[in-house]
């Protein structure tokens, strides 16, 4: 049978499962959306209001669901306002997929209207990407795109497509793909190293537990659960690693890295052995390579290879997924309660919570509202089944420490790229994804207002997110390192903003501004209980500090309480 | 860690733009690539990239790593020039007149062991292949005559030890 380009396209999303698309129409990619209203009743697309935004959701859905998320674009400034999205997806493992339309292939390299090389721009922040210009290439190419996207350590990919490849007819047939000849997502598990892995485990006085996305892209959250309550060994997690374990699992000892708890930090160098599982050293949870866990034997549980030894010179590399992984370390394991060492976590719990938490979440001496004790409030209405989508600055810092899960893929933040204006769209995307659990945006003044078009989103699709802006009227975070290291010059970080009650309330979403601490509780319950979208503003404390603090370039153990 | 030059090979699938991609790695790290040579391998549609750096061995190790990463590369490897038999290859372009006016020019070539290309009423041209040192001591022996063109390859090379492609390539098909 023979059919467009721009159906064919269509067909191969359905063939992949797809159900929901995220996008924005113009002019190079008017074939595709043309198909698009044909099968509404079969694939849903979401109108967002700018293509970041479309990328943002795609995000959210993905990470909320454990799918591919999809995103739409047209050629140009329709493709380049993906890119921000698409890096992010990036360096987060997100998988993804955006379609992005192209001039016609004889105008190709001719600047035409709407033209941008694509391509070359997203070259360096995708798992992948393929220009298709010949009709017939596009079910092979979106077959190989979903593949790549989903499998090993995920990623985004970008298909564009010029408009005379949508517009030509050809015969259809779709296979989905199943392997690549240069491509092994996941290298096959060695034996004798987790063999190895284990023995340095078993003989271990102090070992210690870092955990990252990889355990939830994996699926191995079980595995990690059985793995730690056997072996006794204390965990901490990266900020994408958080709800892989329960937050009141006993051997749960919190975030690693910049904000993180201070146990974890200072006994990071204490460890004799560090297990890494599923995680990439990132720079801000190691601090000063120099320094960092010098005095362990690193275990590195990875699924791709190029991480190995790249920060963290590892004593065992044990390649591959996660998940075999760990049900292969399993029964060489012996049972251990490391009661002592577990302890000495708890001591320095204590420290932070008498230093830091107690007046976080209390706060003393007439402050305003906290970001913390909004955060607990949201803990105790959602019971901590919900799944909180946070964006950057203090507010996600404090979001990642207090928030509470019961649940995996309940934190969906932008890790890697720390991507102001994520959290608004991710949170649709994310409800969208599971319309069956509560999905609770946290979001600063500063980057509410990078992506504060999609409330028109929201108020179209009737989306019921809950959307909670903590305004402190600055861009907190950097205004927290002016204050510390740059002498209190504010500079540029103090915001003016708008009523944001009345923008929200302008696309017909339901508000209410919180200003005293006294409210707060009744606020919060009313927008948890809420059946349709509901936006909360709380004005907390101007000039709050997130700590603890590992200043950049510091070590671990040099973590600041104050 | 010090400074060593390396010779990268990567097999790759002969698809377009992954010279863009494999050189944004580089570019990333702010490394400079020496030379760089992209041709058909030993084997059927498979391409071959060799890139000259100079880094470090951690770097290099942590390149290639993201080399590996691109989708459509078979295998990456790296070598010391110790482990490598290599060359470049050179072509210069002198006055024709040169040839009968300064007999030397005609030692000198004999004497380098380079080929005279091809030689018209204007210009003639020599080919001279080695080590660059061979080719920049060429080229200071030429400069006194007047070099009217000049231009150097990118670094071809092979290993001395035996570079496990096909047998990879056996189990992956």
């Amino acid at each position: 049978m023979k059919i467009s380009g721009a159906e064919a396209v269509i067909r191969c999303l359905l063939a992949e499962g797809v159900d929901l698309v995220y996008g924005y129409p113009g002019g190079a990619i008017m074939p595709v959306y043309d198909e698009l209203y044909k099968f509404q009743d079969q694939l849903h697309h979401v109108l967002v209001r700018h293509e970041q935004g479309a990328t943002h959701a795609a995000q959210g859905y993905a990470r909320a669901t454990g799918k591919v998320g999809v995103a739409i674009a047209t050629s140009g400034p329709g493709a380049t306002n993906l890119v921000t999205g698409i890096a992010d997806a990036q360096i987060d493992s997100t998988p993804m997929v955006c379609i992005t339309g192209q001039v016609g292939k004889h105008l190709l390299g001719s600047d035409a209207f709407q033209e941008t090389d694509i391509i070359g721009i997203s070259t360096p922040v995708t798992k992948w990407n393929y220009q298709i210009t010949e009709a017939s290439e596009i079910p092979e190419i979106i077959a190989k795109a979903f593949y790549i996207a989903r499998s090993g350590r995920p990623g985004p990919v970008l298909i564009d497509i010029t408009k005379n490849a949508q517009f030509d007819e050809f015969e259809f047939s779709y296979e989905k793909c199943t392997g690549i000849r240069s491509y092994n997502p996941v290298p096959k598990l060695k034996l004798d190293k987790v063999a190895e892995a284990a023995a340095l485990i078993n003989n271990a006085k102090k070992p210690f537990i870092v955990f990252g996305q990889g355990i939830i892209l994996g699926q191995a959250e079980e595995q990690l659960k059985a793995f730690i309550e056997k072996s006794g060994v204390p965990a901490g997690w990266t900020i994408l690693g958080l709800s892989a374990l329960p937050t009141d699992h006993p051997l749960n000892v919190g975030m690693l890295g910049m904000h993180g708890n201070y146990g974890p930090n200072m006994l990071t160098n204490e460890c004799d052995v560090l297990i890494a599982l599923g995680m990439r050293f990132d720079d801000r949870v190691t601090g000063k390579l120099a320094t960092y866990a010098k005095q362990a034997k690193v275990i590195h549980f990875e699924i791709d290879p190029a991480e190995i030894d790249k920060n963290v010179k590892t004593e065992v590399a044990v390649l591959g997924d996660v998940k075999e992984a760990l049900n292969a370390i399993l029964p060489l394991i012996e049972k251990r309660s490391h009661d002592s060492w577990h302890n000495e976590f708890k001591e320095l719990y204590k420290i932070e919570v008498e230093s830091v938490i107690n007046e976080e979440l209390n706060p003393t001496n007439g402050k305003g509202i906290s970001m913390g004790e909004t955060m607990e409030m949201i803990n105790k209405h959602s019971k901590g089944d919900a799944i909180i989508v946070s964006d950057v600055g203090q507010h996600q810092m404090f979001a990642c420490r207090y928030a509470k899960f019961n649940s995996t893929k309940s934190n969906i933040t932008s890790g890697g790229l720390g991507t102001m204006g994520f959290a608004l769209p991710a949170a649709i995307g994310a409800k969208m994804g599971r319309p069956d659990r509560e999905v609770v945006a946290i979001i600063g003044d500063g980057g509410f207002q990078m992506t504060i078009q999609e409330l028109g989103t929201i108020f179209q699709t009737q989306v019921p997110v809950k959307i909670v802006i903590l305004n402190n009227e600055f861009l907190g975070m950097v205004r927290q390192w002016q204050e510390l290291f740059f002498d209190n010059r504010y500079a540029s970080t103090k915001m003016i903003n708008p009523n944001f009650v009345a923008i929200a309330e302008g696309y017909h979403i339901k508000s209410k501004k919180v200003t005293q601490r006294e409210d707060l509780d009744a606020a919060v319950a009313e927008m948890m209980a809420s059946k349709d979208s509901y936006f909360l503003e709380v004005m907390v404390e101007k000039e709050n500090n997130v700590f603890p603090m590992i200043p950049t370039g510091a070590c671990v153990s040099e973590i600041r309480l104050s | 860690m010090e400074d060593k030059t390396f010779t990268i090979s990567v097999y790759s699938e002969n698809n377009v733009g992954l010279l863009n991609r494999i050189s944004g790695i580089f570019l990333k790290r702010h490394i400079n690539i020496l030379s760089l040579n992209v041709s058909e391998s030993e084997i059927e549609n498979v391409s071959r990239f060799i890139i000259v750096v100079d880094t470090t061995e951690k770097w290099v190790q942590n390149i290639v790593g993201q080399i590996e990463k691109q989708i459509e590369v078979i295998k990456a490897f790296y070598h010391t020039d110790e482990e490598t038999i290599y060359l470049e290859n050179a072509l210069f372009k002198i006055q024709s007149s040169l040839l009968f006016d300064e007999k030397q020019i005609q030692n000198i070539i004999k004497e380098s062991q380079s080929t005279i290309v091809t030689v018209s009423r204007d210009f003639f041209v020599i080919s001279k292949s080695g080590r660059r040192s061979e080719i920049e001591e060429l080229y200071a022996k030429f400069k006194p005559y007047g070099i009217m063109q000049f231009v150097r390859s990118g670094r071809i090379s092979v290993s001395k030890e035996k570079m496990e492609i096909s047998s990879l390539l056996e189990a992956l098909n």
